[in-house]
């Protein structure tokens, strides 16, 4: 093991790239699943006959298929169809695809755990149906998600890393670079990039539990 | 339309690389479920040391990649001198990843039993171990199913990063066809209902034991 190599400045900066590159995805990515997360949580709450029932289908299967292969499809089976997405894109298509499944049923959930006599009294105070939802549900039903929406948000920055399989040059794709280099950077590499990833992460889990804790 | 002439001539290499999915995942299971109840056990032991021990390996796991633990035995393993099959390296980073989520599912199913319980059977005279083994854990698993049968959902999901290392599940052999006949669209639109095969029954069985347990409550 080759601790001083492995961590050569060159090295170290060309981590950093890559972990940048994961934030960046992992950012953009969050803040497209968390919208659609919302939308389709809330088109299937409210039970619109048809398109309630075509997004259960579309939610349902989505949840139930690998990210791996998700990210895979999107990078190399979409050109076969005509839609050409860069490594870039890609990634960030199929995250946004499978987490916006994943985060619509933490919304549905939630929003089906606020009492329903709130609507009732809403809606007998004159508020109409979309301005109870807006005013009324979703405000407290959010406060309830942030845990689960946090830990969500967790997963999706770990599961980047699946984009190593398109080569996508983040963090993981890097640190495989390196360890290509020499067999006894590997430990050292592999401790460092575990390291960064759980820093990250773990402050993000310690500030979902404050936001539990001061519902309380 | 889908050209089903591929899933009829490469039945062969579907059905193998899906076998090995479902095996992978059930070792896995049947691997992280024991590591998983030692840890919970750590966790809420009345020993100071073995809490922090239990933390500190749920914290850790939980908060980094599944692809870096694959690798690490997959990669870091052979650097120091200890070389493993794509597949049992794959399974083994399943194992040790899934064992922290499977840990937290077990002590909060632990924790969801009512302290009088313990307080109850520890003054009729039962040791610490007794009234775990006969009062706790018995209340424990009915909470704990559906959580782990979510956990198995995942688990056979995950179990597609094996097709990372080559690792002969799913993926890999649809890698595999898509190279043998210059195909990707409709060869992994297979490899898809493969685990949707596994995973909506699952979900489904899932989801009524939910809806069943909460009934009884």
């Amino acid at each position: 093991m080759d601790f001083a190599g492995a961590y050569a400045p060159a090295h170290l900066t060309f981590l950093l790239q890559g972990f940048l590159v994961t934030l960046e995805v992992a950012f953009i990515s969050i803040i497209f699943s968390f919208i659609f997360g919302i939308i389709i949580g809330v088109i299937r709450y409210t039970k619109i006959p048809g398109i309630s029932q075509i997004f259960a289908v579309m939610v349902e299967t989505i949840r139930n298929l690998p990210l791996l292969l998700i990210i895979f499809f999107t990078y190399f089976a979409l050109p076969e169809v005509g839609l050409k997405l860069d490594k870039f894109y890609a990634a960030i298509v199929a995250l946004v695809v499978f987490e916006s499944a994943m985060l619509s049923e933490i919304v549905r959930s939630g929003l089906n755990s606020i009492d329903k006599g709130q609507i009732e009294a809403a809606r007998s105070s004159g508020l109409t149906y979309v301005q109870t939802l807006w005013y009324i549900i979703l405000p407290q039903a959010l406060r309830r998600m942030v845990p689960p929406i946090v830990s969500q948000f967790i997963s999706l920055l770990k599961d980047t890393s699946l984009a190593i399989v398109i080569s996508l040059p983040e963090l993981m794709n890097h640190a495989q670079i390196i360890n290509g280099q020499n067999v006894n950077y590997v430990i050292p590499i592999f401790i460092l990039v575990a390291l960064m990833y759980f820093a990250v992460n773990y402050s993000l889990s310690l500030v979902s539990r404050k936001l539990e804790y001061r519902q309380r | 339309m889908l050209r089903y002439s591929i899933l009829f001539d490469h039945w062969d290499m579907y059905l193998q690389g899906f076998t090995n999915t479902l095996k992978a995942s059930v070792l896995a299971l049947i691997g992280s479920l024991a590591i998983g109840i030692i840890i919970a056990i750590f966790r809420i032991a009345p020993i100071r040391p073995l809490n922090w021990l239990g933390a500190a390996y749920v914290e850790f796991i939980r908060n980094i990649p599944l692809v870096l633990i694959v690798f690490v035995f997959f990669v870091g393993l052979p650097a120091v001198g200890i070389r493993l099959d794509p597949f049992t390296a794959g399974t083994l980073g399943l194992m040790v990843y899934t064992a922290a989520f499977i840990a937290e599912v077990i002590r909060s199913g632990i924790l969801a039993v009512p302290k009088g319980q313990m307080e109850a059977a520890r003054s009729s005279g039962l040791t610490y171990l007794q009234t775990m083994r006969y009062i706790i854990l018995p209340q424990a698993i009915k909470i704990v199913i559906p959580p782990l049968g979510n956990q198995f959902i995942n688990l056979v999901k995950n179990s597609s990063v094996l097709g990372v290392i080559a690792g002969f599940d799913l993926m890999y052999f649809g890698d595999l066809i898509s190279s043998e006949t210059f195909v990707t669209f409709d060869v992994y639109i297979f490899v898809a209902l493969f685990y949707l095969v596994l995973t909506i029954p699952l979900s489904l069985g899932v989801g009524y034991l939910e809806r069943r347990l909460a009934k009884t409550r």
